[in-house]
C-alpha cells in the first residue's frame, strides 16, 4: 500500500488516484468503490452522483495546474480531501493552488500533494498548505521516507506569511533593530 | 549596511544544513541529476565546462570589508585565487570542487553571505543603484526596500518553481543606473506631492533571446503595498506563465501575449484580495530595516580641499583618474571612487584574492568599511574624503585597480563566455581583450569619450549586449563562433535596444569592426556628441557602409530569433 506523510507522520494509504485514459470522456469514467481521488472534470461530470461520497470522505478530487480553480472554488466545502498533482516537481503552479485553497477559498480538509513529490520540496509544500505528501510509491525506501519527514521543518521560522504562518516574520516576532544586533 | 539578526542567521544556517544534506544524498546516488539540478541552482551551483560554477549573491551590491576578505579567502582556499564580478552584482567562482560547496556556504554564512537563489526559476538577487545613499540625485534610498524584498523573496515557498527566472531591480534616482526597464519587475521609487514614498511598477522587461523593455502597469503603488503588489504579479505569472517552452517562459512573454493592460487588470484583480492583508508593510518594519542604512559618521568638511587641488594640478594621470573614476558625493568634502576591474589584459570583472584583500583594507581605511559592486562590473568605494583620494589612487594604481577608463571604450561589460560557461555559444573574453588592446591609447580613449561596449557569449545576454552602445553577441553557426553586432542600444533613462548592423563576423575581425565603427563616429560626430548620440542622429547606415564596405555577404545573416 502506498505511503503518505500526513501531518508529519507516515501512514499507509488506500486512496486510488483515478486518471482518464486519453480517449476516455469524463462522463464515461467509472469511479470505483472505496477511496478514490478523481480528476476535476470527472467530479464536474458526476457531481450529483458523487456528492454524498465526497461528503462522507470517500471521494476526493485532484487538481491539475491548468484546472480552473476559481470555477471550482465555490465547490470545496463538501470535500474532506483534495489533491494537487505535480506532473513534474519543477511545475510550481501547485504551490499557488494550495496557497489559494488555504488562504482564500477556506478549504480546511486534507490537502495532498501527489505526483512528482520529493523530500527536497517538503518544506515549501507544507508551508503552501499541503498537510499530506505522497511521493511516488517507488521513489523512497522506507528508511529514506522516515528520514525525509525531517525535511518538512527545513526552515522553522520563515520570513513569509503562508498557509502555515498567517503572519510574516515582521508581524510574528519582535525583531531587534541594528543597535541590538551583534555584527 | 544591513546586519543579520538571529532570525536571518538562523534561516541561513538552516539553508546551509539543507544543502549539505542534499549534496550528501546526491553524491550517495539518492538524489538524481535531474532532481538535484533545481536545488543546486537555487544555491547558485552550475555544472560548467571545467568544474562547477558557483555564484554568490551580493544583495544590491553591498560588501563589508570582512565579506570581501572572506571572498578572498575562498578564492585562495577553494578556487584559483580570483573571482569574477557579474552584471547582477553576483560573485562567481569557476573552479571550486563540487564537494567543497557546502563548506564554502558555511564559510559564507559566517559573514552573512550566501548564494540564495542566484540561479534557478525563482526570484533572483535584487539589484539597486551602486551609488545608493550617496548620489546627489537620489529621491529615496532604495536599500531598505531592496532588503525588505530580499527577505520576502528568500525561501519563498510559493515562488521557488516559477516558469523561469525572475529578476527585480530598484531605481531610486533621477538618473536610472540600474537599467530598470530590462527587468521582470522594475521598480521606480518616487514621492508623491505630499512626500510619501511609492513605486512606479514596470513589468515584462528582459533581454535574452526576445529583448523587450518593461511596460508600466502602475504609476504609483504606496510603499505599504510593495510586497502585496509584487506578490500579485508573481502569482499571476506563476499560474499563467508558459511552462511548455523555455524560450517563451519569461514573464515578458505573458505580458506581451496578454497585453500590458490586460496583465495589469489581472494583477489588480489578484491584488484586490491580498491588499491590506498580512503582507502589508508596517511603519515599524520599514523603520527597523531603514535604521541599518543610515549615513555613516561623516565629518564636517569643506567642499574644497586644497591639498587635493594641488595634487590635481601637479599630476595629469591623477587628474585623468579623478575625471573618469570619481563622482561627486552628496556630502561636502567626500567623493565616490570607482575602482576599475577593466584593466587591459585582465578579463573584465575579474578580481584576484590579493586585490579583494586590498579593497577590503581601503574600505576600512577610507570608506567606513564598505565597498559596492556595480552592474558595470566595477567596485565602488562610496564615501572617500577628498583629502584621501591621492593616497587611494596611488595604492589602487600599484594594485592595478586605477585604470582611468570608467565609462570609456575599454570599460567593457562582458560575461565569462565560452571560456567558462556551458551555455555560451562563443567566447567573449578574447573579444574584450582584442578591443582593449586595439584601443590602448589613453588620449584617444578620452577623445572617443563615453561609450558602452557590452559583450555576451550567447542569447542569455549576461553581458546585456542589447543595451550596449555597441553590443556584441556570440552566435554559433555550424559549430563555429561568430559575432553579431548591434549599435545604438542605451541604458539609463532612455533605455533602448540596439539594431543589428548586418551579417556576423569572425572573432579576428572584431577589433577591426569596432575600430571602423569608432572611425565613422569620429568623422561624423557633432561637438559634444557621444557615439550613441551620433548613431541615433544618423541611423545605422553610415556605420554599416563603413564596416561592410559594400561587400556584405547576405548569406551570413544571422536571424535574431
Amino acid at each position: 500500500m502506498p505511503k503518505v506523510i500526513k501531518n508529519g507522520r507516515i501512514v499507509s494509504d488506500d486512496w486510488r488516484i483515478l486518471a482518464l485514459d486519453e480517449d476516455e470522456t469524463p462522463a464515461a469514467a467509472v469511479v470505483p468503490a472505496g477511496h478514490a481521488l478523481v480528476p476535476l472534470e470527472v467530479w464536474q461530470a458526476h457531481r450529483a452522483d458523487l456528492l454524498d461520497r465526497a461528503t462522507r470522505g470517500e471521494v476526493g478530487v485532484w487538481l491539475a495546474g491548468d484546472d480552473d480553480l476559481e470555477a471550482f472554488a465555490a465547490d470545496v466545502a463538501p470535500f474532506r480531501i483534495i489533491a494537487v498533482n505535480f506532473p513534474k516537481f519543477t511545475d510550481g503552479r501547485g504551490y499557488s493552488i494550495a496557497t489559494l485553497l488555504r488562504t482564500r477559498y477556506g478549504y480546511t480538509g486534507e490537502l495532498r500533494a501527489i505526483g512528482d513529490v520529493l523530500r527536497d520540496q517538503f518544506n515549501y509544500l507544507t508551508r503552501s498548505g499541503f498537510d499530506a505528501l505522497q511521493p511516488r510509491a517507488d521513489r523512497y525506501t522506507d528508511e529514506q521516507l522516515e528520514a525525509a519527514v525531517a525535511n518538512i521543518s527545513d526552515f522553522t521560522q520563515p520570513y513569509q506569511a503562508s498557509a502555515t504562518h498567517p503572519q510574516p516574520l515582521f508581524r510574528r516576532v519582535a525583531r531587534p533593530g541594528p543597535q541590538q544586533v551583534k555584527s | 549596511m544591513y546586519r543579520y539578526d538571529e532570525y536571518d542567521q538562523h534561516l541561513l544556517d538552516e539553508r546551509v544544513a539543507q544543502f549539505r544534506d542534499q549534496m550528501r544524498r546526491h553524491l550517495a546516488g539518492e538524489l538524481s541529476d535531474d532532481e538535484f539540478r533545481p536545488v543546486r541552482l537555487q544555491n547558485g551551483l552550475y555544472i560548467q565546462r571545467h568544474a562547477p560554477m558557483f555564484r554568490i549573491s551580493v544583495p544590491y551590491g553591498h560588501l563589508a570589508s570582512r565579506q570581501l576578505r572572506k571572498l578572498a579567502h575562498l578564492a585562495r582556499t577553494y578556487d584559483r585565487g580570483y573571482a569574477h564580478f557579474t552584471t547582477r552584482t553576483n560573485v562567481q567562482f569557476n573552479w571550486s570542487p563540487l564537494e567543497a560547496i557546502p563548506d564554502m556556504l558555511a564559510e559564507l554564512a559566517s559573514v552573512q553571505m550566501h548564494s540564495n537563489q542566484t540561479s534557478g526559476n525563482d526570484i533572483r538577487n535584487i539589484t539597486a543603484d551602486a551609488f545608493a545613499g550617496v548620489a546627489a540625485d537620489e529621491i529615496v534610498d532604495p536599500r531598505p526596500w531592496a532588503e525588505i524584498l530580499r527577505q520576502w523573496a528568500t525561501y519563498n515557498p510559493e515562488f521557488a518553481y516559477l516558469p523561469r527566472k525572475f529578476k527585480i531591480a530598484l531605481n531610486a534616482a533621477t538618473e536610472d543606473r540600474v537599467v530598470v526597464r530590462v527587468y521582470d519587475i522594475g521598480l521606480d521609487l518616487k514621492r508623491d506631492a505630499d512626500g510619501n514614498v511609492g513605486f512606479r511598477v514596470l513589468v515584462g522587461g528582459g533581454l535574452g533571446r526576445t529583448p523587450i523593455l518593461g511596460e508600466e502597469i502602475a504609476s504609483f503603488v504606496p510603499w505599504q503595498h510593495l510586497i502585496t503588489y509584487c506578490e500579485s504579479i508573481l502569482r499571476v505569472y506563476n499560474r499563467y506563465g508558459r511552462r511548455d517552452n523555455i524560450w517563451k517562459a519569461r514573464i515578458k512573454i505573458l505580458v506581451k501575449a496578454l497585453g500590458p493592460e490586460e496583465f495589469a487588470r489581472q494583477v489588480e484583480a489578484e491584488w484586490a484580495h491580498v491588499k491590506d492583508g498580512p503582507n502589508t508593510l508596517t511603519e515599524a518594519e520599514v523603520q527597523r530595516v531603514a535604521a541599518h542604512f543610515v549615513d555613516p559618521d561623516y565629518e564636517t568638511l569643506p567642499a574644497r580641499d586644497e591639498v587635493h587641488e594641488a595634487h590635481l594640478a601637479a599630476s595629469k594621470p591623477f587628474a585623468a583618474w579623478i575625471k573618469r573614476n570619481v563622482r561627486a558625493h552628496k556630502k561636502p568634502g567626500y567623493a565616490s571612487v570607482t575602482l576599475s576591474l577593466k584593466k587591459t589584459g585582465i578579463a573584465p570583472g575579474d578580481i584576484s584574492a590579493e586585490q579583494m584583500d586590498l579593497v577590503a583594507d581601503w574600505a576600512d581605511r577610507f570608506s567606513f568599511g564598505e565597498a559596492r559592486m556595480t552592474h558595470e562590473q566595477n567596485v565602488v568605494l562610496a564615501d572617500v574624503r577628498l583629502s584621501d583620494l591621492h593616497t587611494l589612487w596611488q595604492l589602487a594604481r600599484e594594485a592595478g585597480l586605477a585604470t582611468p577608463n570608467i565609462g570609456l571604450l575599454t570599460d567593457i561589460i562582458c560575461c565569462p563566455g565560452g571560456d567558462f560557461c556551458a551555455l555560451a555559444n562563443a567566447k567573449s573574453i578574447p573579444i574584450a581583450q582584442a578591443i582593449q588592446q586595439r584601443f590602448d591609447d589613453l588620449d584617444y580613449l578620452h577623445d572617443i569619450g563615453e561609450i558602452d561596449i557590452n559583450i555576451s557569449g550567447c542569447m542569455n545576454s549576461c553581458g546585456h549586449h542589447h543595451v550596449g552602445h555597441i553590443g556584441i553577441l556570440g552566435v554559433d553557426k555550424s559549430g563555429q563562433e561568430w559575432y553579431q553586432v548591434t549599435i545604438g542600444g542605451t541604458q539609463g533613462n532612455d533605455t533602448a535596444l540596439g539594431k543589428v548592423i548586418g551579417p556576423s563576423f569572425a572573432r579576428d575581425q572584431m577589433a577591426d569592426v569596432v575600430e571602423k565603427l569608432i572611425e565613422t563616429y569620429i568623422e561624423y560626430r557633432h561637438e559634444g556628441e557621444r557615439f550613441v548620440d551620433t548613431v541615433h542622429r544618423l541611423g545605422i547606415e553610415p556605420f554599416k557602409q563603413r564596416v561592410y564596405g559594400g561587400e556584405q555577404q547576405t548569406q551570413r545573416k544571422v536571424v535574431n530569433a
